[in-house]
């Protein structure tokens, strides 16, 4: 074998792509050729920085909702969807794309509802029992650090004392089957809890402000993450945590 | 494709969705790459679900992986084309979405700052790779595919892919080097 050959058949070796006999071959090529070994060791140590994990791109969720939105529904939801428009009375000449047109427009619509309805769940769910905080610090660089290694990330945690708003510290909760993080704020005896999770897409959305049994939910995404307040806050107040808290974040 | 009721609709996009979507991240991976930003790379992973979707019909087994990979790659081919927003330097964008406050890993902030610059000049230098070699490498090494769905995937013989590999990391080592180099000694 000469080098040349062994300069490309070596990376079939890096690569686990050779069979036994032509990787023996290549083998005993680069442990008699300095050079080839040294080549060999120069692109195991380029491998060595190149981390895999760290170079993907996750997809953001909206890109995933808008193709499955373009794409057909199953039968069992296009048979229910009919069910409901008869029942509805909206007409049997109701067409079938008009059907599935106002089908996407509901599904998102129960999406969001049921974000909605798990982020208020958490919420009461922390009002009541022991489990307001796992970490309970008002120091925020004693609470961001205690989410490493427990999250797929480092939330935003900052300090909102001068603007009225005390942290309480954080834990980790679960929206919609995924851990999120939940980091505690209060206002006089109001607790404020802001859930976050990664949007990975880096467009930025205006708040909105929802309100589910008597709490009002504000949902915003900046910076490349989607967060939520949730408080028995007034609107406004709630307004002005949120506005406050991106105030800070800017800084 | 006969019929075309709802039923069968329904049915297929099921079969799809089941097949295909878990694969978005490394379709979306390989569109960011080859698109250079992440508007561009939306669209085309857009456009390569619903064109996968219309030959499905078509396909006949075998790895979904590569044969979504393939469909993507034309459609990134076809954007180039027919635009003359071919880059060859990094964007705005990647600028600012390489910078997420939410960090990918937990460590020390002096750790993660050295990943992260390990990371993202990693990134840039890659990107910087002419599209061929940009292509292979990032198939190989981060969407982790074997030479022969390389080899489906840009429709080539399995022996270019392994001298375009092997082109590909000589380019990247040497950039690398050179970023090191410019940047801090080790």
């Amino acid at each position: 074998m000469i080098c040349d050959e062994a300069n490309v058949l070596l990376h079939a070796l890096i690569d686990g792509e050779l069979d036994a006999g032509n990787a023996r071959e290549v083998e005993a090529h680069i442990a008699g050729c300095t050079k080839c070994a040294a080549a060999l060791r120069v692109m195991q140590d380029l491998r060595k920085s190149i981390n895999p994990r760290a170079l993907r791109y996750a997809a953001p969720p909206g890109l995933r909702r808008s193709i499955e939105g373009k794409l057909p529904t199953s039968p069992a939801t296009a048979a229910s969807r009919r069910a409901a428009i008869r029942g509805f009375a909206v007409g049997a000449v109701a067409t079938a794309l008009a059907a599935s047109g106002l089908l996407f427009v509901v599904t998102r619509n129960d999406e969001r509802r049921r974000v909605l309805d798990e982020i208020v769940s958490a919420h009461l769910r922390s009002l009541q029992g022991q489990h307001l905080t796992d970490v309970a610090s008002s120091d925020q660089h004693a609470v961001k650090p205690w989410f490493n290694g427990r999250l797929a990330g480092s939330p935003p945690v900052v300090d909102l004392t001068a603007q009225g708003f005390t942290l309480m510290g954080a834990r980790i909760d679960y929206v919609d089957a995924k851990p999120v993080a939940a980091i505690v704020y209060r206002r006089r005896v109001h607790v404020i809890n802001l859930f976050c999770e990664p949007a990975e897409s880096q467009a930025e959305s205006s708040a909105s402000m929802q309100s589910l049994h008597g709490f009002n939910v504000r949902s915003w995404r900046e910076k490349g993450i989607h967060l939520w307040a949730v408080s028995d806050l007034s609107a406004d107040e709630l307004s002005e945590f949120g506005e406050k808290f991106a105030a800070a974040l800017k800084q | 494709m006969t019929g075309g009721t709802e039923l069968d609709d329904g049915g297929k996009a099921d079969r799809f969705k089941q097949l295909a979507l878990p694969h978005l991240d490394s379709v979306y991976t390989l569109a960011r790459y080859l698109m250079r930003n992440a508007s561009d790379a939306d669209d085309a992973v857009q456009e390569c679900y619903l064109r996968a979707f219309r030959h499905f019909a078509t396909f006949r087994g075998g790895a979904v992986k590569p044969w979504l990979l393939a469909i993507l790659r034309n459609v990134c081919h076809a954007a180039y084309s027919e635009s003359a927003r071919l880059v060859f330097g990094g964007d705005a964008d990647e600028a600012t979405a390489l910078d997420p406050i939410w960090r990918e890993q937990a460590e020390t902030p002096e750790q993660t700052a050295v990943r992260r610059a390990e990371t993202d000049t990693m990134r840039r230098l890659i990107g910087d790779l002419p599209a061929e070699f940009r292509e292979v490498i990032v198939l190989r090494e981060i969407n982790d595919l074997s030479y022969r769905d390389i080899a489906a995937v840009i429709e080539a013989p399995i022996g270019t892919v392994m001298s375009r590999l092997a082109r590909a990391r000589g380019l990247l080592r040497d950039a690398w080097v050179a970023a090191e180099g410019g940047s801090k000694r080790r």
